[in-house]
């Protein structure tokens, strides 16, 4: 499991520094799918980079600290000092579908292993790639191929190769399936899925389209302007969401049969450069009072393994 | 496009620059208001010192218009020209040199100058090119500026002054290397390869000198973009190590444009070293051509340029086609 | 607009050239150009701030007028090259189809037959008959393809973003849009591709020149190089001859290039690049 302890995660810019991720403490449990939503600027790829310990300037890790309880080769304690050294092998990264994710004139079986030192590559190295990648239901010759010979679709399903080739106990998919059709969608949706299954491993996925979410994460993770506002099992938080927040996100919504009009949220979030007091919702939502505008929430275990940062919710969970 | 479409493309214009070249060649003298002949008549007057009979001036004009090829109409001047150069690369006789054919002429001179241009474009590509990725990939760090600005100085200094300078350093104030060529025609014994490597000295390193700017920037500037492509931040995410990815994945990808911009410049390269060559008297086609230019040596000149004309396209055609080997994204469809 | 250092100093340069150039031959007492003007070979001095040469001129009041003179042949060429290179890219890049083919087929022609070697010729072919512009009209010729082609380039990715504005906007002000949005890009290409042509043509003309190729007796930064050669100055160690020339030539092209590169830089970042 990953414990992040009060990260505060920091960019430095031109105008100053801004905390893109402010004071989140969580557990996340091992074996799940937790899927991590919000709009965009909320910090969810902020989150990501400090859970993958990807902290080079200008992002920086104020505060807090992450620890990581996974198997290391020497017994020692994996923070977020040493996390670098694990990279691929035992947490790994799927970045967004992009045609340029791959070098253009390296064939694909070399940028499978090609990070490694020269003294861990075995020799039949080539032989495990190839019936890996067939285990996955792709063609065993793609990885013969350069790039651009490869359809995007294929070219992310070996993405997702590349990222659990090493059966890495943690992985991190940052928008896997943006700009891609849906019927590929689905796809590595499924080839996640069953990655998942087999290897009992814990898959972070951020998406800003719900409908992923909807389908295949164990957990959810909001996230509003730089806070976690709740965090749960995805069964609880659809059927029954208690930050109005997440209400608002999962109504936007369209199911089958539903033909009424949709709303999108109104308003905007807020600027993480000003001086911010109270709930950072406040503003938007529709349930605010005066406790809400001046206090801010903490985030509470409203339920076992379900955490909410609202008064409204803790007051509404206290009188039932 | 596809491997067979390049080449393809690649040899139309190989062929369409021959035949632009060719044809401005044949058309040079006859587009300008001096009549090559008669200049060449004066020339021999004036240095004859005495003017000569009116049948000696008759007897030369007709052997000159047939050396020319300019009996008859244009056409079939044009037809002839293309038939004695592109079938038999037949040039006529030296007028400086008679009878000498230019041909002979051109093929002792030739070697020296592939031989000058070819490893001092090697050595400028090696070094600049290593000089500008390590400028880009290390943008920066203050050393990388520091080779940036060397780029930055050489770029605009052209060929004459690095000449000058170089002469006036190593040639006059510490006179190590001399200060033209004299390399006396011979067997080629190891005495001689040193006496060769002696004299060539600073003519080659004009020339490198003269390139490494161009050479720095261009790779700084290729590198430096290529380092925020999405394909470098993936391998860094993979726990890439640092000097596999400014090779294997940088360095691989910067180096394609290089390609592509040295097979342009060639043109360039070519005449900056004629103009060393004619700096250094150096036994090349640049000092061919500058005498042939000085004694009015029609035929000389035509020759020299119609063959640069030609070696320039055929190596920029050479490299052009090895390109695919590089690039497997031209090579595979 | 904040300018950057290379932008400064490039520009700083090149204001003491063409100022200086333009200005102080007002206060000329002789043709430099006239030999005899002065006792021969006399060291640097007061009265002659880089001293003569063996033909008796003023090298200073030389550099002056040479420095005037290549500058004025390199920015009138430059003229005709960028507007010709302006027009003919624009054409072929916003227009397309067969037009497009002809005239990249033009220039690529024209970039792959060295200039160099062709100038030789030509001027070999017109001595005794040059004039200075003859050699300004070839120029032309042969620096036109290169500032074309990146013209070329950039009117393409125009037409591009312009299909996305005008997908927006409709009607008169698309023309609006187009001028605004385009002009600006143009402008600022065309600038560093006449600057790029000053630093070539001048380069080219004082290659010729030292030679012995150009007209020669007009005074221009490679034609005082070519006197000197043919005096032997190095031999006889008048190397103020030399020299002069050669750093003066050095600052102004390091000048000239610096504000093109710092000017492409900052409107570069101005944009959003680094």
């Amino acid at each position: 499991m990953i414990r992040l302890n009060n990260v505060v995660a920091t960019y430095t810019t031109v105008r100053g520094q801004v905390n893109a991720v402010d004071g989140v403490t969580l557990t996340i449990p091992d074996g799940k799918i937790v899927g991590v939503a919000g709009e965009s600027g909320c910090g969810k790829t902020t989150l990501m980079k400090v859970i993958y310990g990807d902290l080079i300037y200008p992002l920086a890790l104020r505060q807090g600290s992450v620890d990581y309880e996974i198997d290391s080769m020497s017994g020692k304690p994996i923070t977020t000092r040493n996390i670098k050294d694990y990279w691929f092998k035992h947490i790994s990264y799927i970045p967004q579908s992009s045609m340029s994710s791959l070098n253009p004139v390296v064939r694909i079986r070399t940028q499978f292993v090609d990070f490694l030192p020269a003294g861990q590559r075995t020799n039949n190295t080539l032989e495990e790639i190839r019936n890996y990648v067939q285990s996955l239901d792709l063609p065993p010759e793609a990885i013969d191929a350069y790039p651009h010979q490869l359809s995007g679709g294929m070219r992310q399903r070996i993405m997702v190769a590349m990222g659990t080739f090493f059966r890495p106990e943690i992985i991190l998919a940052d928008e896997p399936t943006t700009a891609l059709d849906v019927v590929v969608q689905k796809g590595i949706l499924l080839l996640l899925m069953d990655i998942q299954a087999k290897m009992n491993n814990t898959i972070i996925l951020v998406s800003h389209d719900m409908g992923v979410h909807y389908q295949i994460t164990h957990k959810m993770l909001i996230m509003y302007a730089a806070k976690v506002v709740e965090f749960g099992d995805s069964e609880d938080v659809f059927a029954s969401p208690w930050h109005p927040y997440t209400r608002m996100l999962i109504e936007s919504l369209p199911t089958i049969g539903d033909d009424r009009m949709h709303t999108g949220i109104a308003g905007r979030p807020p600027s993480l450069w000003e001086d911010l007091h109270g709930c950072r919702f406040a503003p938007r939502c529709p349930l605010a009072t005066e406790l809400c505008r001046a206090e801010e929430p903490t985030f509470l275990e409203l339920k076992p393994e379900h955490f909410v940062a609202c008064h409204y919710a803790e007051k509404a969970f206290q009188n039932r | 496009m596809g491997l067979l479409q390049y080449l393809a493309s690649r040899i139309g214009s190989y062929l369409v620059v021959l035949f632009v070249g060719l044809t401005i060649t044949f058309f040079l003298p006859r587009l300008l208001p001096s009549d090559p002949i008669e200049n060449y008549i004066f020339q021999l007057e004036s240095q004859a010192g005495q003017t000569m009979s009116p049948e000696e001036v008759a007897s030369i004009r007709a052997t000159l218009q047939q050396l020319y090829g300019l009996e008859g109409n244009l056409f079939s001047q044009y037809a002839g020209y293309l038939e004695r150069v592109v079938l038999r690369f037949d040039f006529g006789p030296s007028l400086a040199n008679f009878p000498t054919p230019v041909n002979q002429l051109i093929r002792t001179a030739m070697p020296w100058t592939v031989g000058l241009i070819g490893i001092s474009v090697i050595i400028s590509w090696v070094i600049g090119n290593l000089v500008g990725l390590l400028a880009g990939f290390f943008h920066d760090q203050p050393v990388a500026t520091s080779l940036e600005v060397l780029g930055v100085i050489l770029y605009p200094i052209p060929a004459y002054i690095v000449a000058l300078v170089v002469i006036m350093l190593l040639a006059y104030i510490w006179p190590i290397f001399p200060l033209t060529t004299t390399i006396r025609p011979g067997p080629l014994t190891l005495d001689k390869m040193r006496i060769i490597l002696y004299n060539s000295f600073l003519p080659a390193l004009t020339m490198v000198v003269t390139r490494l700017g161009w050479n720095i920037l261009s790779m700084k500037a290729v590198s430096f973009a290529n380092k925020e492509e999405p394909y470098v931040t993936y391998a860094r995410l993979k726990g890439t190590p640092p000097l596999k990815i400014m090779t294997g994945y940088v360095a691989k990808n910067s180096i394609l444009p290089q390609i592509t911009r040295l097979s342009l410049s060639l043109g360039a390269i070519f005449g900056g070293a004629l103009l060393i060559e004619i700096l250094f008297s150096y036994p090349g086609l640049g000092l061919l051509m500058r005498t042939a230019a000085g004694s009015g040596d029609y035929n000389l000149l035509y020759g020299t340029i119609t063959i640069t004309i030609v070696a320039v396209a055929t190596a920029a055609l050479a490299i052009d086609l090895l390109y695919p080997l590089f690039d497997p994204r031209i090579r595979l469809r | 607009m904040k300018m950057n250092i290379r932008l400064k100093i490039g520009l700083v340069i090149l204001a003491i050239f063409t100022l200086g150039s333009l200005i102080l031959p007002f206060f000329m007492k002789v043709d430099p150009s006239r030999q005899g003007s002065y006792p021969k070979n006399l060291p640097p001095s007061l009265e002659h701030p880089l001293g003569t040469n063996s033909l008796g001129q003023s090298i200073f009041w030389f550099l002056v007028i040479a420095i005037r003179n290549s500058l004025l042949l390199g920015v009138s060429v430059s003229c005709v090259t960028t507007l010709a290179a302006g027009i003919t890219g624009l054409v072929a890049g916003y227009v397309g189809g067969w037009l497009d083919r002809v005239l990249t087929a033009l220039m690529d022609t024209f970039i792959a037959i060295p200039a160099f070697p062709i100038l030789i010729v030509l001027s070999t072919l017109v001595r005794g008959q040059t004039s200075f512009w003859l050699v300004g009209v070839i120029l032309v010729f042969f620096g036109w393809p290169w500032s074309a082609r990146t013209v070329r380039s950039m009117a393409l990715t125009i037409r591009e973003r312009e299909f996305i504005s005008m997908a927006r906007f409709s009607g008169a002000s698309t023309l609006q849009v187009v001028f605004q949005e385009v002009f600006p890009y143009v402008y600022t290409l065309l600038v560093v591709a006449f600057i790029d042509a000053i630093l070539w043509v001048t380069t080219t003309e004082a290659a010729l020149a030292v030679i012995g190729l150009s007209k020669v007796e007009v005074p221009t930064l490679g034609s005082i190089i070519f006197w000197a050669l043919s005096y032997n100055a190095l031999f006889t160690k008048q190397y103020t001859w030399v020299l002069a020339p050669v750093v003066a030539t050095v600052i102004l092209f390091l000048g000239i290039f610096l504000t093109s590169t710092g000017y492409n830089h900052m409107y570069a970042t101005r944009r959003g690049h680094s």
